[in-house]
């Protein structure tokens, strides 16, 4: 079997997961015996080929393929950068972003048949028209290597324009592959009408729709209207290859509870905060950190100030790549009071790290993690509890972090594609 | 002779935690559930304890005599039904008044006592005697341990209380190609009898019999006569959870129906005696001893103790709990000792049970906690508290 795959970015250049992830489905499918043609944007040469073969979308002349692309160009050119939208990107690029992209409103947007287009494969700026020209390319590659495939299969929803002009062009069936929906991106229920329309399009044009998790796919059913028929959930895995655990030394005798993530109000930093000043209250010897950088971030300085608990209540601003291994091995407790989470898979790392993890009831991973302590996220005394009684009670902590150890490298791609490899034949 | 078949049924209900947060340690001692406990009480009392005692005291007067149960009820229970429902306690004496029922003596807090400490194991089960010899006026001379817990050691110290007869499972990795449905005898105090439970013809009535998947769905009391009639040995011995009875088989499955049939059926057909335990272990002798030097239990596949001490959590949270013997036992206080016995209870170290997958289902029915952390974490939160307790008086 073979597949057409488009994704947005792959390692090792990555700005968020949903690289990581790609990697994990294209090696597991491969174990499975499934052959991958991964369609990016912008390939940088140094990716791992020995699982896939990749297609460098900027490599790839756009010619017509598809006789509606002036109407479909139409709906897709006047939509723009806002500041919900970019998902997987820092938040205080936010600003920046918008900005920029309220400067190329006025310029000529304008495909030129024929012709390559140096794609960015980031997220942000020209975001929209990048997604436009990348359908473009799909329906293209879709055309030229008709024979190749059997299947094509789209990661969330900067791919799947391309996905459905590919579907078009070839006849092929479409999988569409939710990592997240802009539900999870905003915080008040105000997501981006025009991102919708894109993820509705395309669950919609979908022959399956894969969700990362039974909370998403609910998601997929009640706010998209898809039918529950053809959405299908195959949990995430993680793979860990590579990814040595570091041993660091302890500056302080005291015991860390970590939060790490981006500081926005869809991750619960400040339920993170009211329960630490809970446990703080009655314990000794006990620290908190939130890791990470976001909007929320100095709303969460003042309020951890006005509680009057600054003196074992850290920020470290925003970590990058080993630093995030030395914080899960400093931890003793890590926490996701994510009010919404489409999966999660920090948690996991946490737990391969031998830490114990709190995660809010609200997360996708908390319906795989059977050794991960789940508490709905506005549930502050719970979670508070759940905490002192990691710190206080070290037969807890033992067995938790001995048994979240095996049971997250129990999770892995190998069988979450297996199932990814049944959707497929459903569809063939 | 007639083949003899012994009803025993376990009469039990836990003193539920109420949810204790860390908060509370050191601030506030009240540990329990009132609520929770008194609505679960008051449902298996209208389900099943009260129409249950109903059907057995009109069967035994029915038949003059001859048909006969016995009872095993917990201290724990016996405090809710006199807090909650007395008129259960005048229905257990009503059946006692009868001759024809048996009550058997345990751990009056439903506790694995016998499993750590061989005082506190002794003093619950003298507790226990006396609280029967005061609600029903009889003297126990049999002995059940808590969910049928045995090993050579512990038949022996409940033959040095006093005991000629106990009850326990006839676990298969145990019996081997022996029948449970004959006497054994205890490996170290021969003098001490053993009846072993049947578990495929008490689980059909205790577990399968409104399971419609089931085979020899539906159970009828004549079809049942007649594998007991298959059944090779002596008696067979029928132990099951008094709970079964309209309250983990609905009544609306016949349940009592088939209940209310069985004596009839059993009586007519001519080849079947009831008896009680301390009758059966009089009128049979030991066809060998068995040996048990692992406890056995009629818990779970694996019939051993691994319910309640199978993971890390079970075994700290038992062992910081009996850690206290030693202090309290210079501690004259009945408050703080009721509380060390209901935190004894068997019934917490179960919830904590990680054995999702197995028996995860029939866990899960009895469990108030959605993980076995929730249960662990509240009950080592209530230990604290009691901890700081106890010390505050040495």
């Amino acid at each position: 079997m073979r597949v057409l795959m488009f994704g947005w970015e792959f390692p090792p250049h990555i700005a968020g997961g949903l690289g990581t992830a790609c990697e994990g489905i294209v090696k597991g499918l491969a174990y499975n015996g499934v052959e991958t043609l991964f369609v990016m944007p912008s390939a940088s040469g140094d990716e791992d080929q020995s699982a896939t073969t990749i297609i460098n979308a900027s490599d790839v002349a756009v010619d017509t393929v598809d006789t509606d692309i002036d109407s479909f160009m139409d709906k897709v050119q006047f939509m723009r950068v806002g500041t919900n939208l970019v998902p997987y990107v820092d938040p205080e690029h936010f600003e920046e972003i918008v900005e920029k992209e309220r400067l190329r409103e006025n310029k000529e947007f304008r495909i030129r048949y024929g012709q390559k287009y140096k794609f960015s494969g980031k997220y942000g700026e020209n975001l929209m028209e990048e997604v436009a020209r990348y359908a473009l390319v799909g329906g293209t590659i879709a055309s030229s290597r008709a024979g190749e495939f059997d299947v094509i299969h789209a990661h969330d929803w900067l791919t799947y324009l391309a996905g459905i002009a590919a579907k078009r062009a070839s006849g092929k069936p479409l999988v569409v592959h939710v990592h997240a929906t802009s539900f999870d991106r905003s915080s008040n229920g105000d997501i981006d009408t025009r991102v919708y329309a894109i993820e509705r399009k395309g669950m919609e044009e979908a022959d399956r729709v894969v969700t990362v998790s039974d909370l998403t796919r609910n998601i997929v059913i009640n706010k998209y209207g898809i039918n529950p028929e053809k959405v299908v959930t195959v949990h995430n895995a993680v793979d860990f290859a590579g990814k040595e655990s570091v041993s660091v030394e302890r500056g302080v005798k005291d015991k860390v509870v970590t939060f790490l993530g981006r500081i926005t109000s869809q991750k619960g930093p400040e339920y993170f905060i009211e329960a630490a000043a809970k446990v703080i209250k009655r314990t000794k010897g006990v620290r908190f950190v939130m890791a990470g950088s976001g909007d929320m971030m100095n709303r969460c300085i003042r309020h951890v100030a006005r509680l009057g608990i600054s003196d074992r209540f850290h920020f470290t601003g925003f970590l990058k790549g080993a630093e995030v291994q030395k914080m899960f091995a400093l931890s003793d407790v890590y926490i996701m009071p994510s009010v919404s989470e489409p999966f999660g898979i920090s948690p996991l790392e946490a737990m391969r790290t031998n830490v114990p993890s709190i995660i809010s009831k609200q997360s996708g991973a908390a319906e795989v993690l059977k050794y991960a302590f789940k508490v709905d996220f506005w549930d502050i005394d719970a979670m508070a509890d759940d905490i002192y009684a990691l710190l206080q009670y070290p037969a807890l902590a033992e067995f938790a972090s001995n048994e979240g150890y095996d049971e997250v490298n129990r999770l892995k791609w190998n069988e979450a594609t297996a199932k990814l490899k049944k959707v497929y034949e459903s569809v063939i | 002779m007639k083949k003899k078949v012994c009803l025993y049924f376990q009469v039990h209900q836990p003193a539920r935690l109420r949810l204790y947060r860390f908060f509370d340690i050191g601030k506030d001692s009240h540990y329990y559930d009132d609520f929770a406990n008194r609505t679960i009480l008051k449902r298996v009392v209208q389900k099943c304890y009260l129409p249950m005692n109903e059907l057995l005291l009109e069967a035994i007067g029915k038949h003059n005599g001859d048909f006969k149960v016995s009872f095993s009820i917990s201290g724990s229970a016996l405090e809710q039904f006199e807090r909650y429902a007395p008129e259960v306690i005048d229905s257990f004496k009503r059946l006692a008044e009868t001759g024809c029922v048996e009550f058997l003596s345990e751990t009056y807090y439903h506790s694995l006592a016998s499993l750590s400490s061989p005082a506190e194991f002794k003093h619950q089960v003298e507790k226990h005697k006396a609280k029967i010899k005061e609600l029903f006026d009889v003297d126990t001379t049999a002995f059940r341990n808590t969910e049928l817990i045995y090993s050579d050691s512990i038949g022996s110290a409940v033959y040095d209380m006093g005991f000629k007869t106990m009850l326990t499972e006839g676990a298969r990795h145990i019996m081997g190609w022996r029948s449970p449905n004959y006497v054994y005898s205890n490996d170290m105090q021969p003098d001490l009898k053993l009846l072993l439970r049947n578990y495929s013809l008490s689980d059909d009535i205790a577990f399968r019999f409104s399971n419609r998947a089931w085979e020899e769905y539906p159970l009828t009391a004549e079809k049942y006569c007649s594998w007991l009639n298959a059944a090779e040995g002596d008696i067979v011995n029928l132990f099951m959870d008094y709970e079964t009875f309209g309250e983990h088989q609905d009544a609306f499955c016949g349940i009592f129906d088939f209940m209310k049939a069985l004596p009839d059926v059993l009586l007519g057909n001519g080849n079947f005696e009831f008896v009680t335990p301390s009758q059966a272990s009089s009128e049979l002798e030991p066809v060998g001893d068995l040996s048990v030097p692992e406890a056995i239990s009629w818990a779970d596949e694996e019939r051993d103790v691994t319910a309640w001490l199978g993971n890390s959590l079970q075994k700290d949270a038992f062992n910081k709990l009996y850690h206290l013997t030693e202090k309290l036992s210079i501690i004259d206080d009945p408050v703080l000792w009721s509380d060390f016995g209901h935190l004894q209870e068997s019934d917490h170290l179960y919830y904590m049970c990680t054995k999702f997958f197995s028996d995860g289902e029939i866990h899960k029915r009895f469990n108030p906690y959605d993980t076995p952390y929730e249960a662990f974490i509240n009950y080592m939160n209530v230990l604290s508290d009691f901890i700081i307790r106890v010390n505050e008086r040495c």
